[in-house]
């Protein structure tokens, strides 16, 4: 049971780095960027590459992910701001092109790791006194560093225009704000973070799989939603901490259905539908909620 | 410093055309506040607009300070021209915090990596807040979305002022406020305006403002200037004699309308 715990909380804060991207995209920018499902794999397919066949370090390895799926970010913005397609339609596009480019990036339909020096095997001999903590205090710190970037740079004067691009394009025009660069900037980020989630997934469970990506922007919406509806705040810090808990709590629960949920007849192929029915409660939840009883207002 | 140039707009959908803006010139110098009256459809939001950069006209040219700003984008004009529209939802940014907005006001260009809201700034927006006189020095943390509309119109106005720019404009800012808050915001616009001195634009609806506020007023009807006031010619005239003018000049267009009626069949005007 301890075990299962703690792979699920490695699992949950490797992936909340994505969903701390899905939260840039859709819940900052309130763009629903589906180019996630694509870049995850490219951050994936990029890192495992490589390690496989370069002796580049695996922590440069994730940073070099980032750079990957900011390109991919950048290609969904620019198609939806330069050449006017729908940002739903442009998140697709990207996404199904992807799917070719990283099978071209890997030459094949999956990528093993098990002979890589992994950051995770480097972590877990490095701190072998950390024992069987080892992984998840790396992978806890390392989360722990990017909400913090992440956190600092919402509170910057670019930040804050990206929020601003998000919340009323009009205003942020009028106080002379580019609206397009700031989607570009904002779509970037989002999928480096996406990829740096999978290229650290990647090499913490040993392979890179050219369907890994399936589903991302459920898990990332989910973790953002299960999060939001926990901790209500428009605080920063606040918002980042309430994905990455939201992303924790929906691992463990995906654990314990796995480990147990046959008791009632479920198999791991019902997965997805199970995530995907989560979200829709927890989308549902909050808009009953409103209805039913409006909040008065604090302030 | 602003000139308008020979400017037209066209509107087409479809086959359909209407032209918004005909053939205007307009020149304002430092220092002039010119309000701008008119009927329906004379043209007066598409004239700011054109001046804001959100439509490009169809023809002619726009100088700011004797550059060419034709066909600068808007987010860049903005860097020089503030602005105030009749929604007060459209000035300010929902989700964020009153105290927020107010940074997203300090740079009009070149936002970087420093931190956009230092302890340093929030006491200075709370003095900034406290001139307002409506409280809102005590809501620094309120998201905007939470405040009234003659309070988001107020922190419009002192959003658009904080850096002062080159020239302001004044979309009906007043329209959608009760009587008591449209006072508030018009005194709040005129000491801003008396203090900086800045070269000003404003439509209106309420012809007694137009003729109380600033020193130049213009008339507009179908994309036209049909008529201007300065100076005592202007804080001379009342309501009356607007009113007059006005019905003069739709009497004759009537005129115009019947009598052209038999020769055309159906007048798409």
């Amino acid at each position: 049971m301890v075990s299962l715990l703690v792979h699920a909380a490695e699992q949950g804060l490797a992936y909340g780095i994505a969903a701390l991207g899905v939260f840039l995209t859709y819940r900052v920018l309130k763009f629903p960027d589906l180019t996630v499902d694509g870049s995850f794999v490219t951050g994936a397919a990029v890192a495992s590459l490589l390690l496989v066949r370069t002796g580049i370090d695996p922590f440069s390895v994730l940073l070099i992910a980032f750079a990957a799926g900011a390109c991919a970010g950048l290609v969904t913005g620019l198609l939806n701001t330069k050449l006017g397609i729908t940002n739903l339609l442009a998140g697709v596009l990207t996404m199904i092109m992807l799917y070719s480019i990283n099978l071209r990036i890997m030459g094949r339909p999956n990528l093993s790791l098990l002979r890589a020096s992994t950051a995770t095997r480097l972590v877990s001999i490095a701190w072998s006194p950390l024992g069987s903590l080892a992984i998840l205090t790396f992978i806890l710190l390392l989360t722990f560093a990017i909400k913090l970037v992440l956190d600092y740079f919402l509170r910057t004067e670019l930040g804050f225009a990206l929020r601003a691009t998000g919340d009323s394009e009009r205003m942020i025009t009028a106080q002379g704000v580019n609206v397009n660069t700031m989607k570009l900037l904002g779509l970037a980020l989002s999928n480096g973070l996406v990829a740096l989630s999978g290229a650290l997934v990647a090499q913490y469970s040993g392979f890179a799989d050219v369907g890994m990506g399936l589903g991302i922007i459920v898990t990332g919406l989910a973790a953002v939603i299960i999060g939001g509806a926990l901790i209500r705040s428009n605080r920063v810090g606040l918002m980042t901490a309430s994905v990455l808990l939201g992303s924790l709590i929906y691992r463990v629960a995906v654990s314990l259905a796995l480990r147990y949920g046959y008791t009632v007849g479920f198999q791991a192929s019902d997965l997805k539908l199970i995530t995907s029915l989560l979200v829709i409660v927890a989308l549902v939840i909050p808009y009953m909620r409103e209805r039913r009883l409006r909040k008065v207002p604090s302030c | 410093m602003l000139a308008l140039d020979n400017v037209s707009k066209i509107f087409h959908s479809g086959a359909d055309h209407v032209e918004a803006i005909r053939k205007l010139n307009l020149s304002l110098a430092d220092g002039d506040f010119l309000t701008i009256i008119g009927s329906n459809g004379a043209g007066k939001s598409t004239l700011l607009n054109l001046i804001a950069g959100g439509v490009l006209p169809s023809t002619g040219r726009i100088l700011l300070n004797e550059r060419d700003i034709t066909a600068v984008p808007a987010y860049r004009r903005a860097r020089s021209i503030g602005r105030i529209v009749q929604d007060p939802l459209a000035g300010t940014a929902p989700e964020m915090t009153v105290a927020e907005n107010l940074a997203l006001a300090m740079k009009r260009q070149g936002r970087g990596l420093r931190l956009a809201l230092p302890r340093k700034l929030r006491r200075e927006f709370t003095d900034q807040l406290a001139t307002l006189d409506i409280g809102l020095e005590s809501r620094l943390d309120c998201p905007v979305a939470l405040l009234s509309g003659g309070e988001r119109q107020a922190l419009a106005v002192l959003m658009a002022t904080l850096v002062p720019p080159k020239l302001l404009l004044l979309d009906e800012h007043t329209a959608a406020l009760d009587p008591a808050n449209a006072a508030m915001i018009v005194r709040l616009t005129e000491s801003f305006v008396d203090r900086s001195g800045l070269a000003t634009l404003m439509v209106t609806h309420n012809m007694e403002q137009a003729i109380a506020v600033g020193n130049r007023l213009i008339m507009m009807h179908r994309g036209e200037v049909i008529h201007e006031l300065q100076g005592n010619e202007k804080s001379a005239a009342t309501v009356d004699d607007l009113v007059d003018l006005f019905s003069q000049r739709h009497i004759a267009d009537d005129e115009l309308l019947l009598k052209r009626m038999p020769e055309t069949a159906s007048v798409g005007t």
